[in-house]
C-alpha cells in the first residue's frame, strides 16, 4: 500500500475500534463508536466535556472494558485488553492530570518507562544485587535509551531534579518522556496541552510533530484547544455525548454542521459566535 | 609542523594534533556523558567539514556564518574556514532577525553553519532578503527531515561529502592549509556597540594568536588547564578563551545546554573560568538567596567567616602575612564555608579567574577574592582582540583594571582617553574605513573611546565611556555607570539607569530582579500575578528605597560624589532587554534608547509627580511586537547628609 505522506490516507490501519459501547451503571459513557487510526497519522479526538474522549482512550489501552464491540491492534482482535497486554503491544500513554512518580527524578521517572524493554534475566533482584556484566550493559543500553529521550525533549537541566518540584508544564513534558521511553507504535496523549501558556503549548506541539516524524510514532491524542488539533493533527474523530458524530480532516471537520451544532448548541447556531 | 609555521590558527591546530595527538582538545556533554575529542580526531573531522565547504564551492575570502550555542562542531567551522582561507563571522545566537540580516549583507555571508531547526528556520525566514547567502548547513538533525529546500545540507552529509572530496584532490587541503598567511584576515567579529549599527571587527591570525601567546605566558597556562566556553562564541571574550586553548593545547569544554552551565562547571572544575559581571552577580545573587533561606546556626556561621573572610582573606590571597589566630580562622572558614562554597561553584581548582565587559562592582570583587578564588579583571575591546590589560596575581584591586599586559602599551590621550598597544590590535573595520580612522592613530594607537587614569603603581583605572561621563548643573562629577553598580551589588537590583547630568540632582530607573525579589515576597507572604504588578507593590519599593538609601550613605562618604545620592526613582515595569534594543547583547546600557524611549518617566522623576501612565511596547524574539499599559510609582529615597 502506498501512504500519501501529506495526508497519510492510505498507510496501515494500526487500531480499529468497532462498534465499542461502554456503560457504568444506567450511565452510557460510549455508544456504539467505531474509528480507525492508520499507522503514522496524528489523529485528535474532540468533543465538549463529557463526551467520552478519555474513556474512549480507557477503552483502547485495556483500564475500562466495553460491554459491546470490539478492538483490533496489531493484527489481533480482543474483545477487552489489559493495561499490561496494551503496554506490552506498544501503546503508552500520558494522563489528563500527570501520574508521575513525584518522589523520582526526571531520570528514574523516564527508567520507569523501560520496564517492559528490560531483559527480564539481566535485571531480576539476584542479578542486579550483584550487578554483574550482563545487569550493567542492561542498564547501560536503557539509560543511553532514556538519555536520547532527555536529549529530544530538551529537559537535560532536570535529570536530577525529583518531579514533584517542577511546574506543571515540564511534568507534562517529563510524562511524555515516559511514554517515549517505552518505544511506544502508539502513543495515547491525553490533553496534553491542558493548563499550559501559549509558550509551552507551541513547544510541547513541535514535541508532538517531531516524535511523530523522527520515530513514525502513530499518535493519538485528546485536545480541547481548537487551535492546537486544527494545526497538528491529520484527522480528527468528534465524539458527543459518547457517540460519533463527525470523523475527517481538520478542514472537512471546521465545516461539519454537526460539530459546529455540538459546540455551541443547536439554538445557538444563529447566535453571533 | 614547526612553531615558526604554525603561525595561522589552522596550521597550530594540526602542530597539536601532531604534538600531543591524544589528549583531549574538545569536550562537550552529550546523553549525560562528557565527549571527548582528541586534537588529533579534531583535526581530521576539521579536514572533512573543511573539504566539504570546498566541495560546495567554497572559495579563498568567502564568508562563512556560524550560529548557535557553543559547540566543538561549531568552533570547528572556525577553523575549517580558515584552513581554505575563508572568513568565519560568529553571530549571536539569540538575535533577532533583523540584526541577523544585517552582518549576514553587510558581510555577504555565502555559506551559514548553524546548529539546529530554531536557528535554521531564522535565516530561512530572511533567506529571499540576504542574497549573498547559498547554502544553509545544520548540525543538530532533529526535527530537520521534511525540509524541501535544496540548499540546506546536514552538517554530517557535508562531512562525508568531504572526506570523499579529500580523497579525490589528493594534497588540496595541504596545499591550502599551507597557503595562508599570519596577516590574513582569520574573523570577523560583529561589535554589539552601544550605539549606532554593528561594525565589523576584522582580527588576523597574528592577532589571535599574538595576544593567546602573550597572555599563556604572563598567567603561566599550558596544556593540563581545563575551561568551559560558554559564553556567546559571536562575543570576542568567549573567542580569547578557544585562542589561549589553541596556543596552549588545552582542552574547550562546552556545556550541555544553556539551563545546564552550572552544573557542568562543576563537573569539569575549569581552571579558569572567564565570566562577564553579570554571570559573577548572578552567582552571587543565588547564594546569597540560599543563605537566607538556611537555617539560623548556618546563617550565623556564614556570617562569621564572611566577615573574617572580608578581614584578613584579600591580604592571604595577595600574599600578605597576617597573625596566627586570622590564618587559623581563616583555615576553619576555608573548612566550613568557603571550600564547600568553591566547590558548589565549581571553581575549587580555578586558578584564574576574570571579570571582562563591564566594570564588576566592588562588594561583588572583593567576595570572591576573599574566599580565595583569583578573580581578575581584564580591559579590553574586540578590537584589540579582548587583550589589553589584566590584573598580576597578589596584586588585583577592584578600583583598577590592572597594569598593561605583557606585550601591550597603554597611553592616556590629552583629554583622557585611553589609547592601546596590543599585539591584538585589528586589522581594521569592514567595508568602514572611516570608523577605522577614527579609532586609530596613524603610529598603530586604539583608541578605547574610554576616559581614565593611570596609577602611581602602573595600574589603568577606567572612570566610565569618555561621552558618558558629565556633571550635575552644580558642577560636581556624575559618573552614571559608577553608581548602577553600586546599585547593582544589591541582590533584589538586577539593572539600574542613573540620570543626572544637566540636571540638579540624581534619580534612577532600577530593574528587579525577579529571582530575588520573587524569593523576598514569598518569604513575607506577598502574592502576585507577574513581573509588571511585583515591581510596582509597595512593599517592593520599600525594599528597594532602602537598597538605595544604603547606597546614598556609601556616596556621601566620599566629597566628590556626595551630591550624586539618588533623590527618587521609579522601578520599570518591565526588564531592560537586548530584543528592545535597550541593553547591548553583552547587557550594556543603551543609554540614547532609553532617554528616548522613557523620556517621559525621566520628566516625571524631575517632576513633582507621584505616578506616572505608560504605555509599552515589547519586542519578541520571532521579532513581533505588543503593547501594555501600566501605571509606575515614583518613589523618594532619603539622602545621607556628608559626615566628612
Amino acid at each position: 500500500m502506498t501512504v500519501d505522506p501529506q495526508t497519510k490516507t492510505g498507510g496501515n490501519l494500526i487500531l480499529e475500534v468497532e462498534n465499542i459501547s461502554l456503560s457504568f451503571g444506567a450511565v452510557r459513557a460510549i455508544e456504539d463508536v467505531s474509528f480507525s487510526v492508520i499507522e503514522g497519522e496524528i489523529l485528535a479526538i474532540i468533543g465538549p466535556n463529557g463526551a467520552g474522549k478519555t474513556s474512549m482512550l480507557n477503552v483502547i489501552n485495556g483500564f475500562y472494558h466495553p460491554q459491546e464491540g470490539q478492538i483490533q491492534f496489531g493484527g489481533e482482535v480482543r474483545r477487552q485488553m489489559r493495561p499490561y497486554q496494551a503496554a506490552r503491544g506498544g501503546i503508552a500513554r500520558t494522563f489528563q492530570n500527570v501520574a508521575l512518580f513525584k518522589g523520582m527524578t526526571t531520570l528514574d521517572n523516564i527508567m520507569t518507562g523501560r520496564n517492559l524493554k528490560m531483559n527480564r534475566w539481566a535485571t531480576n533482584i539476584f542479578a542486579a544485587a550483584f550487578y554483574v556484566g550482563p545487569t550493567r550493559r542492561e542498564e547501560m543500553r536503557h539509560r543511553e535509551y532514556a538519555e536520547r529521550v532527555i536529549d529530544f525533549l530538551e529537559i537535560q537541566a532536570i535529570r536530577k531534579t525529583p518531579v514533584g518540584r517542577l511546574p506543571y508544564g515540564l511534568q507534562k513534558r517529563v510524562e511524555l518522556g515516559r511514554a517515549l521511553a517505552a518505544e511506544p507504535t502508539l502513543l495515547l496523549l491525553d490533553e496534553p496541552m491542558a493548563g499550559m501558556n501559549l509558550e509551552e503549548k507551541q513547544d510541547m506541539c513541535r514535541y508532538v510533530l517531531d516524535v511523530n516524524d523522527e520515530f513514525g510514532t502513530t499518535v493519538a491524542l485528546i485536545e480541547h484547544d481548537m487551535g492546537v488539533v486544527m494545526d497538528i493533527s491529520d484527522r480528527v474523530v468528534v465524539l458527543d455525548y459518547g457517540r460519533k458524530i463527525a470523523e475527517g480532516t481538520p478542514d472537512e471537520i471546521k465545516s461539519n454542521q454537526a460539530v459546529i451544532d455540538a459546540y455551541l448548541g443547536t439554538t445557538a447556531s444563529s447566535a453571533t459566535a | 609542523m614547526s612553531d615558526s609555521q604554525a603561525d595561522t590558527m589552522p596550521r597550530r591546530l594540526y602542530r597539536n594534533a601532531q604534538s600531543h595527538p591524544d589528549s583531549p582538545a574538545f569536550a562537550e556533554k552529550y546523553l549525560g556523558i562528557w565527549q571527548t575529542y582528541s586534537w588529533k580526531k579534531t583535526g581530521s573531522e576539521v579536514r572533512a567539514l573543511a573539504c566539504g565547504l570546498a566541495s560546495l564551492g567554497l572559495q579563498r575570502g568567502d564568508m562563512v556564518a556560524l550560529i548557535g550555542t557553543n559547540r566543538p562542531q561549531l568552533y570547528w567551522v572556525f577553523f575549517a574556514s580558515q584552513s581554505l582561507g575563508a572568513i568565519p563571522v560568529p553571530i549571536y545566537q539569540d538575535g533577532i532577525p533583523a540584526e541577523l540580516e544585517f552582518v549576514l549583507n553587510h558581510a555577504g555571508v555565502r555559506f551559514a553553519v548553524v546548529e539546529n531547526q530554531e536557528q535554521a528556520d531564522k535565516l530561512l525566514a530572511i533567506k529571499e532578503q540576504c542574497p549573498a547567502l547559498e547554502a544553509i548547513i545544520y548540525s543538530d538533525t532533529k526535527g530537520m527531515r521534511h525540509y524541501p529546500e535544496s540548499f540546506l545540507y546536514s552538517y554530517a552529509d557535508v562531512q562525508a561529502q568531504g572526506r570523499q572530496y579529500d580523497a579525490e584532490h589528493a594534497d588540496f587541503f595541504e596545499q591550502e592549509l599551507a597557503s595562508g598567511q599570519a596577516d590574513e584576515v582569520a574573523g570577523i567579529f560583529y561589535t554589539s556597540g552601544t550605539t549606532g549599527e554593528p561594525k565589523g571587527v576584522q582580527l588576523t591570525s597574528a592577532n589571535l594568536l599574538g595576544s593567546a601567546e602573550a597572555c599563556n605566558a604572563q598567567e603561566g597556562l599550558g596544556s593540563a588547564d581545563r575551561q568551559v566556553n560558554y559564553a556567546p562564541m559571536a562575543w570576542i571574550g568567549d573567542h580569547l578563551f578557544l585562542s589561549l586553548s589553541l596556543s596552549a593545547g588545552s582542552c574547550t569544554s562546552c556545556p550541555e545546554s544553556r539551563e545546564t552551565l552550572f552544573a557542568d562547571v562543576k563537573e569539569i572544575g575549569p581552571t579558569m573560568f572567564f565570566a562577564p559581571p553579570a554571570i559573577w552577580e548572578q552567582l552571587l545573587t543565588s547564594i546569597t538567596i540560599r543563605m537566607e533561606d538556611a537555617s539560623r546556626f548556618n546563617r550565623w556561621l556564614f556570617r562569621h567567616f564572611m566577615a573574617v573572610a572580608r578581614r584578613v582573606g584579600l591580604d592571604l590571597l595577595d600574599g600578605r602575612s597576617i597573625g596566627v589566630v586570622d590564618r587559623l580562622r581563616y583555615a576553619l572558614g576555608e573548612l566550613f564555608i568557603y571550600g564547600p562554597l568553591k566547590n558548589n561553584l565549581g571553581l575549587s581548582h580555578a586558578r584564574l579567574a576574570i571579570t571582562g565587559g563591564a566594570p564588576l562592582g566592588e562588594d561583588t570583587f572583593i567576595f570572591y577574592r576573599s574566599i580565595g578564588i583569583n578573580l581578575k579583571q581584564l580591559y579590553a575591546q574586540t578590537e584589540c582582540s579582548a587583550y589589553a590589560t589584566l590584573h598580576r596575581n597578589g596584586d588585583a584591586r577592584q578600583d583598577t583594571v590592572g597594569p598593561p599586559c605583557r606585550g601591550c602599551d597603554v597611553q592616556i590621550a590629552e583629554g583622557g582617553e585611553i589609547l592601546v598597544k596590543s599585539p591584538g590590535n585589528f586589522a581594521g573595520y569592514f567595508k568602514n574605513p572611516e570608523a577605522t580612522r577614527e579609532v586609530m592613530t596613524d603610529d598603530g594607537w586604539l583608541r578605547t573611546g574610554d576616559a581614565g587614569i593611570m596609577t602611581d603603581d602602573g595600574h589603568l583605572k577606567i572612570i566610565d565611556r569618555a561621552r558618558d561621563v558629565g556633571a550635575l548643573n552644580d558642577g560636581t562629577l556624575f559618573a552614571p555607570q559608577y553608581i548602577e553598580n553600586k546599585l547593582k551589588f544589591f541582590p533584589y537590583i538586577r539593572e539600574a539607569v542613573a540620570h543626572g547630568n544637566s540636571r540638579d540632582h540624581v534619580t534612577a530607573f532600577i530593574n528587579i530582579d525577579l529571582e530575588a525579589v520573587g524569593n523576598y515576597a514569598e518569604r513575607i507572604g506577598l502574592s502576585y500575578s507577574g513581573y509588571t504588578d511585583l515591581s510596582q507593590r509597595p512593599e517592593v519599593y520599600e525594599l528597594i528605597a532602602r537598597n538605595i538609601e544604603e547606597v546614598n550613605q556609601d556616596l556621601s562618604r566620599d566629597s566628590s560624589l556626595s551630591s550624586s545620592q539618588i533623590r527618587r526613582f521609579i522601578i520599570l515595569h518591565k526588564e531592560l532587554d537586548a530584543d528592545d534594543g535597550e541593553l547591548t547583547r553583552t547587557r550594556k546600557i543603551r543609554r540614547a534608547t532609553i532617554a528616548d524611549r522613557y523620556g517621559d518617566l525621566i520628566e516625571a522623576l524631575y517632576s513633582s509627580k507621584q505616578e506616572v501612565a505608560v504605555e509599552a511596547s515589547v519586542t519578541l524574539e520571532d521579532g513581533r511586537s505588543s503593547t501594555f499599559n501600566a501605571n509606575l510609582r515614583i518613589h523618594d529615597a532619603a539622602t545621607a547628609v556628608n559626615k566628612a
